[in-house]
């Protein structure tokens, strides 16, 4: 059997705004976790540019994309992913011990509201509590970029507003250029843009007039 | 397809998915296999060879050396309750000249019945023929000597007979089980080159001797069974009158207690170093199966739920274990049997043995395969039971998420010496103390391996120095024959070449304690002992009172006597009567089981004038071919002994199998590291590869994230290596109680090159493996294992 070659994302062609809001909706396998790993600097499209500023994040070297990840972009996972074996401020700290000019670890899990919960391992925390940290520890060294792959899909609905609140805040407050990536419709109304992607294609992009505060969001 | 069928090919597909790890496990076995195998094939066929060898040639079991008594004392001897043959020979120890050799060399001469072997201590003809007893000048010679001086038939070589220089022709070469070890009397090394035995026919020997219808020496055989302790003092008792220096056992014959401590020796071996493979390999194959029930819960619960037995699920991973330890097991089988064939050559080469007859030993086989096979099952039982205790609904459930706690070191309040990743890697071991603590045991057991293997080298080369160097310094000892006056040091000064000359009185003893009793000799060393000295274990001189004995260590332990008390000594030169002596000092010693007085008291104690077993040179190097020359034709020198050149053969011979020997040790032991660390490592990938590839993701690089994994082993190698010394040091001090002979004792010595070269194994084991996995980790897709809930 020969390899066939799988087109994930065609004709991509897409300017994120700083400091802008936006919501990637599409069923599975249309491509957008694709696009987010592009953007993340974890994968590189076989053909076209992608810049971050002034980096072709197509051409970089790995050094380089290690290098953006470090510095630029905060990563929210579905499933947390948090070092089993630091508490709460080590996770965050793990990360603003290797980059300049971070927020303190205590100021970022102020922010998640879990100060009080910082010498917790993971595993005395709940799923919403988790990811939660899981933020703290993305914004902490103040990225330009926060990228987040289904950050409410393990969750139940109250604990899901609660981290959209979340990363509304941080949205707002630091002005981080977010995306999330989502299954769920609804999440679109808090963004400023909706990004509807099917067959590896942009099949739409919705501009919200205004963005619905989380705790508004019903599922 | 059976349920059998689909659960193999599941079995096939994971050992191969794992085989590295499988590999490294099935090695362990294997080299532990092998050793188990080649050592109690071995020791197996040692044993046999020596019986045969024994009882082919009728080697004797109680052997005395007298003055001289007369030939109808035999019917006497043969009285002896239990005596089933004797034998009765003359003996003599000669200076020879070898052609082809500087020095002068010694050889011992006996006596056989004209035309044949005599009826005990058998010789085997190797080649040539029997001495013709119509020739006075014919010898049969030992092969080890025959071939050290590569010597022809039909050679000749002079001997100082009786003080008369005589030619002695070479018509066969023997061996004999009398000499498997060929050891000079006196001496404690072994050299070929200057210390021959040789058969003539007994009339010649009589005549040169003036031994005419008498013997000095007398072999006896006994009944199986036999008083052993009775006999030696019946037969003392009969011969102390004819100057007797006390009947022995073949225990401390000097050739069968050197075989005798070799065997035991090898015994440790065949039990020590397999345990601590298979034990290795049982906690490999305990972590391995547990990771591999533990991420199968679901499997585990869906083949219950489709109906497979509790038992068709134990054996499927049992067979895991099973499959892999049988790999090693056959592998090693048959590595171990050949190493045996090979080594049971060399070992009969050594030993000259007669007749070479080797068969694979099948008990040993069927053990080891016994032995491994519990080994398998031992370190599968925890993971077989776990999976077969899981209900099918729980397993269907995730797993508890792994729980951290607090670092000991942590609680402690030393957290601010240890970074974020120093601290991430302790919590991981804590996590599972267990098996961090059998991860540490197995990479100690590999720098113990390590350090076992160099202390026999180290502790030898320590023990040749102590004796023959710090404690005596002498380069040429003469032993005058017959004793000789404070003239004949005289003589000796006035030698070429000899700076400095120490006489000395040697006479054989029995030192008794209440019910102990031992057979050796009184050394009377003059005040100055610049040449010969009594040191303690500093290497400090220490002093020889004009009255009482220093005993050396040994003898004092075998005593039970310390100084301030005292011991009874019968002299055994034929006179009546015992004295009572005080133990005054004890000596350092790891060779000879010596006691020592001052001369004067010695003589005085044997109402002698001053006469001199023997004396020690000091001898200026380049002047040594002129006193070589002198000492082969002074007829009054009995024998001459070179200390150097002997340690030098000693040396050479030992430094030889030291390198093969370390050889397998480092193999072995790389073999050890290597599988538990690399398990080690594989398991703690498997476990934290999202946690790895996370700190890719957030923009760690990929030597950082290597890092915090083999950081881990860093850790573990680092906690190994002390621990590793510890049990080494331990299991050599075991090896030194357990090993002490009348000849040698083993110093507890190892050499500081000996801890860092097993260190240094232990580390490139780590390194390796270390690299290994790094590879291995760097080939993980980042994505994929972030989409994967654990």
């Amino acid at each position: 059997m020969g390899e066939v070659a799988v087109h994930a994302l065609r004709g991509i062609d897409l300017e994120v705004r700083h400091g802008e809001f936006l919501v990637l909706l599409g069923p599975s396998g249309s491509g957008k976790s694709t696009l987010l790993n592009i953007i993340g600097g974890l994968d590189r499209p076989t053909t076209g540019q992608v810049f971050f500023k002034q980096l072709d994040l197509a051409a970089a070297s790995d050094r380089q994309l290690t290098l953006y990840r470090r510095r630029s972009v905060g990563f929210v996972f579905q499933f947390y992913n948090l070092i089993p074996s630091l508490t709460a401020l080590e996770n965050v700290a793990l990360v603003t011990e290797v980059v300049d000019d971070p927020m303190r670890p205590e100021e970022a899990l102020e922010m998640v509201g879990l100060l009080d919960r910082k010498d917790h391992f993971p595993a005395q925390l709940s799923g919403g509590q988790q990811q939660r940290v899981a933020i703290a520890r993305a914004i902490a060294k103040r990225p330009e970029v926060l990228l987040c792959d289904e950050p409410t899909g393990a969750l139940d609905a109250a604990t899901g507003v609660t981290v959209l609140q979340t990363i509304d805040r941080i949205n707002r407050q630091l002005g981080t250029t977010t995306m999330i990536i989502t299954h769920n419709a609804a999440i679109g109304a808090m963004a400023d843009r909706i990004l509807h992607m099917r067959d590896g294609q942009i099949a739409a992009l919705e501009n919200n007039a205004s963005r619905k505060p989380p705790e508004e969001i019903q599922w | 397809m059976t349920q059998g069928s689909v659960l193999t090919r599941k079995l096939v597909r994971e050992l191969w998915a794992t085989k590295g790890q499988a590999l490294a496990i099935a090695a362990v076995v294997a080299a532990g296999v092998a050793v188990f195998v080649m050592s109690t094939s071995i020791l197996q066929f040692l044993r046999d060879t020596r019986d045969t060898y024994y009882d082919r040639y009728r080697f004797a079991h109680v052997f005395a050396q007298l003055r001289r008594a007369p030939r109808t004392l035999e019917p006497q001897i043969a009285a002896i309750d239990g005596v089933t043959m004797v034998d009765t020979r003359v003996v003599a120890d000669v200076t020879i000249d070898v052609p082809g050799l500087e020095e002068p060399a010694a050889a011992r001469l006996i006596s056989i019945p004209s035309g044949r072997p005599p009826r005990l201590n058998a010789y085997h003809l190797r080649r040539g023929r029997q001495p013709d007893p119509a020739h006075g000048d014919e010898v049969l010679v030992s092969e080890a000597f025959y071939e050290a001086n590569r010597l022809q038939l039909g050679d000749s070589i002079a001997a100082i007979i009786n003080g008369r220089y005589q030619r002695l022709r070479i018509v066969g070469v023997a061996l004999s089980p009398e000499y498997v070890f060929q050891i000079r009397p006196g001496a404690l090394l072994p050299d070929d080159r200057r210390f021959g035995v040789m058969w003539m026919p007994r009339q010649h020997l009589e005549a040169a001797f003036n031994m005419e219808g008498a013997f000095n020496d007398v072999a006896l055989r006994l009944q199986p069974g036999s008083n052993y302790e009775e006999v030696l003092d019946r037969l003392d008792l009969l011969l102390k009158r004819y100057g007797c220096t006390g009947a022995y056992g073949r225990e401390d014959q000097i050739s069968a207690s050197f075989l005798d401590d070799e065997i035991q020796q090898l015994r440790g071996m065949a039990i020590i170093a397999p345990m601590i493979f298979l034990g290795v390999a049982a906690f490999l194959l305990n972590v391995i199966l547990s990771r591999r029930v533990q991420t199968q819960r679901e499997i585990i619960a869906a083949l219950k739920a489709f109906g497979f037995g509790n038992s068709t699920i134990a054996m499927h991973y049992l067979a895991t274990a099973v499959w892999i330890t049988a790999v090693g097991a056959v592998v090693g089988t048959l590595a171990g049997s050949r190493l045996a064939v090979g080594l049971a050559q060399l070992y009969s080469e050594f030993y000259r043995f007669p007749h070479f007859e080797f068969h694979p030993d099948l008990r040993s086989i069927a053990a080891a395969s016994l032995v491994s096979l519990a080994a398998a099952v031992g370190g599968a039982g925890r993971a077989v039971w776990q999976a077969v205790r899981l209900m099918p609904a729980e397993a269907m459930r995730p797993p508890t998420p792994a729980r951290y706690h607090r670092s000991v070191v942590e609680v402690l309040g030393l957290s601010w010496l240890f970074p974020l990743p120093l601290r991430m890697i302790l919590r991981h071991l804590q996590r599972r103390p267990l098996n961090s603590l059998f991860s540490v045991l197995g990479i100690a057991a590999a720098v113990a391996v390590l350090l076992m293997g160099n202390f026999s080298p180290d502790a030898i080369h320590y023990l040749l120095n102590f004796q023959f160097e710090v404690a005596q310094r002498h380069d040429v000892q003469v032993v005058f024959e017959p004793l000789a006056s404070h003239a004949a040091i005289h003589e000796l000064k006035s030698l070429p070449g000899v700076q400095y000359v120490e006489g000395f009185r040697s006479v054989p003893v029995h030192i008794r304690r209440g019910h102990r009793k031992h057979r050796t000799a009184i050394m009377g060393l003059g005040r100055e002992r610049r040449l010969y000295r009594l040191l303690n274990a500093h290497e400090r001189p220490i002093r020889l009172p004009p009255e009482g004995l220093v005993l050396s260590d040994a003898l004092a332990k075998r005593l039970r006597v310390s100084a301030g008390e005292r011991v009874e000594v019968e002299i055994l030169d034929g006179r009546p009567g015992t004295y009572i002596l005080p133990v005054v000092g004890v000596a350092q010693e790891y060779a000879g089981m010596n006691a020592y007085a001052d001369i004067d008291a010695l003589h005085r104690l044997l109402q002698e004038d001053a006469a001199l077993t023997g004396a020690w040179l000091q001898v200026d190097s380049l002047a040594n071919r002129q006193l070589y020359q002198h000492l082969k034709h002074t007829p009054r020198v009995g024998s001459v002994a070179i200390k150097k050149a002997t340690m030098e053969q000693f040396k050479a011979t030992i430094a030889e199998n030291v390198l093969t020997m370390q050889a397998f040790n480092v193999l072995f032991a790389a073999i050890i590291a290597i599988g538990v660390i690399y398990n080690t490592a594989r398991i703690s990938l498997d476990e934290r590869a999202r946690e790895l590839m996370t700190l890719r993701v957030i923009g760690f690089s990929r030597w950082e994230t290597s890092a915090m994994l083999l950081g881990e082993l860093a850790v573990l190698t680092c906690i190994a290596i002390p621990v590793g010394w510890a049990v080494g040091y331990s299991f050599c001090y075991a090896m030194v109680q357990g090993f002490a002979s009348e000849q040698f004792r083993i110093p507890l010595v190892i050499h500081p090159d000996s801890y860092l070269q097993s260190a240094a194994v232990a580390a490139t084991a780590a390194i390796v493996s270390g690299w290994i996995v790094h590879r291995r980790l760097e080939q993980i897709d980042l994505v994929e294992v972030l989409k994967i809930r654990e």
